[in-house]
């Protein structure tokens, strides 16, 4: 019993100073921001990386999800004869929910693993510690740029989700079952509003951005640098990306609908 | 010893690098205690010692990767435990080290790696990059593979490319993790002349950090042992290798036990093997 509660004790204190942690090293990271700007070509570099992880199982992925929308919706609302709002109904969900949502998870198995790998292996392989004794800064030159490279792909990934989702939701609703693609259209361009809608949907993948992000390389960078240390670590990113992903999507939808 | 005398750099004696009271612990694990050493300027000064005596530690530690648990490290009379960040990186311009494994960034081609310290550092440009890149890699003989990826390279090959690097900045020290380690004789033998080419032709003070006795005798100037977290012999390679000293010998004659004991420190045998594991 009381090695129990040393353990449970134990743990969090573990988990407090990991958090600790964290923190200072998100802090760092933000510090070197202002170097950054003469290493806008590393970001972008970086942006064309994570895209390219990413791009093609976010497509995919955003069809099938459109598809299914499409399907479910129609069958729902058809029992009100309302299947006219069936593009209304594809596009709200995908713009304020699945898209940020399901982009921010794919995200964190695919690019955020990636990322925590690359980076826990450099540390590995000596090369962080090689480029401290060149007196460059890990943080501002591995760190930074694949940080903030996250941040800014995950909404335009988001976005990308949401076109193509919309997509797949007209192909089954309008092309394979009977909604009409004039209704299909309009119903969406009149109700879907810029601020309310889009502007949610992009703060929310901006913040999952930052959260994905923000776990995978501080992973790679915390990692124990043995091959065990960086396949646990990878492991940790996706599990505790895709809970915080999920966790905080509850938090920023009640503050966004503001019911709660 | 106050921190702004200690910082103004460029003392007479010829010193380049020095040690004194160095202690350092890991938990309760005392892996330098009171080791105190000089490294001379423009010279090539030998450390030996067994695996795991703390040789790559106190290379972390003069780099100011680590901080001291006592003791002081002077690198040009600059006191590196006392710097900040932002001052240690300047002195680190200043000096290479040459990571066991090579430590080259595997993202980019090997010109590109010599050329990184380069590009961080000075605005130089490109038509110039490239002439003292292709110069550093001529150095060490590799301006052939500068279009490789560094997974291309054999280990004798990664470790004169992460040597050209080193030297990018014109340093004035080098610190050599274990050149020698893993390679074969004649890779052996090429880093070995490199090392020797280098501090001869530019100067460049060098720390050669091993337990290859021969190849190391064979290029340094002076030489440390260490062992048991301090200092347990030194003097002219020659001096060393003929040591009448316990330690000393059965180091240089790779005796399995000694006064470095085989063991591990253990509890008893025989109580270890009738104890019931729980
Ligand atoms: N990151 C670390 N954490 C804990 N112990 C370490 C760490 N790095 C090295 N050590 C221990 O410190 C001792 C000295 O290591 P090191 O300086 O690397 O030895 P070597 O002389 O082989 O270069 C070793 O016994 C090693 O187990
Ligand atoms: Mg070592």
């Amino acid at each position: 019993m009381i090695d129990a509660i040393r353990n449970l004790g134990r743990i969090i204190l573990e988990g407090l100073e990991r958090f600790g942690r964290a923190g200072l090293f998100m802090f760092e990271v933000m510090r070197g921001t202002p170097q950054l700007r003469k290493r806008g070509a590393l970001v972008l570099q970086q942006v064309y990386g994570v895209g390219v992880l990413t791009l093609l199982i976010i497509l995919v992925s955003g069809l099938f999800v459109g598809m299914v929308l499409g399907l479910q919706g129609y069958n729902t609302l058809v029992k009100f004869g309302s299947e006219d709002t069936l593009g209304l109904l594809v596009a709200l969900s995908l713009v304020r929910e699945l898209g940020p949502v399901v982009t921010a998870l794919l995200f964190a198995g695919r690019a955020g693993s990636a990322l925590t790998a690359e980076i826990g292996l450099m540390k590995a392989t000596e090369q962080l510690a090689g480029m401290e004794m060149m007196a460059v800064n890990p943080l501002t030159r591995v760190i930074a740029p694949r940080f903030y490279a996250g941040v800014i792909a995950m909404p335009l990934l988001a976005a990308l989700f949401s076109a193509i989702g919309i997509l797949g939701g007209h192909l089954v609703g309008v092309g394979l079952l009977s909604v009409d693609a004039g209704a299909f259209w309009s119903q969406m361009q009149a109700k879907v509003d810029f601020y309310d809608d889009i502007m949610n949907g992009v703060i929310k993948s901006i913040v999952f951005g930052v959260v994905c992000t923000g776990i995978a390389v501080f992973e790679g960078y915390d990692a124990v640098p043995t091959s065990e240390g960086v396949a646990r670590a990878t492991n940790r990113t996706v599990v505790y990306s895709s809970l915080a992903v999920l966790g905080l999507d509850f938090i920023l939808t009640a503050l966004m609908l503001g019911e709660v | 010893m106050s921190v702004s005398t200690s910082k103004i750099g460029g003392t007479s004696d010829d010193a380049l690098v020095k040690v004194r009271n160095l202690r350092f612990t890991r938990g309760d694990r005392v892996i330098l205690k009171d080791l105190s050493l000089d490294i001379p300027r423009g010279k090539v000064t030998a450390i030996m010692g067994g695996s795991g005596c703390g040789k790559t530690t106190l290379l972390n530690l003069i780099g100011g990767r680590l901080h001291p648990d006592g003791g002081d490290v002077t690198v040009d009379g600059i006191s590196v435990p006392s710097l900040s960040t932002k001052e240690l990186f300047e002195l680190r311009k200043r000096m290479g080290m040459l990571f066991q494994t090579g430590a080259l960034l595997t993202d980019l081609t090997v010109f590109e790696n010599v050329a990184f310290p380069i590009r961080e550092h000075t605005e130089l440009p490109e038509s110039l990059l490239r002439k003292v890149v292709l110069m550093k890699l001529e150095t060490v003989g590799l301006r052939g593979a500068c279009d490789l990826m560094p997974s291309e390279l054999s280990g004798g090959m990664a470790r004169r490319v992460a040597l050209a690097r080193a030297i990018a900045l014109e340093p004035m020290m080098i610190m050599y993790d274990e050149p020698f380690t893993g390679l074969d004789p004649i890779s052996k033998g090429v880093i070995a002349k490199l090392i020797r080419e280098l501090n001869q032709t530019l100067g460049i003070t060098s720390i050669v950090i091993s337990h290859d006795v021969p190849e190391t005798c064979f290029i340094s100037d002076y030489a440390y042992l260490l062992g048991d977290g301090r200092i347990i012999g030194q003097g002219t390679p020659k001096e060393v290798q003929q040591s009448k000293s316990d330690y000393v010998r059965q180091f240089m004659d790779g005796l399995p036990d000694g006064p470095v004991p085989y063991q591990y420190p253990a509890s008893d045998y025989l109580q270890d093997l009738l104890r019931a594991r729980t």
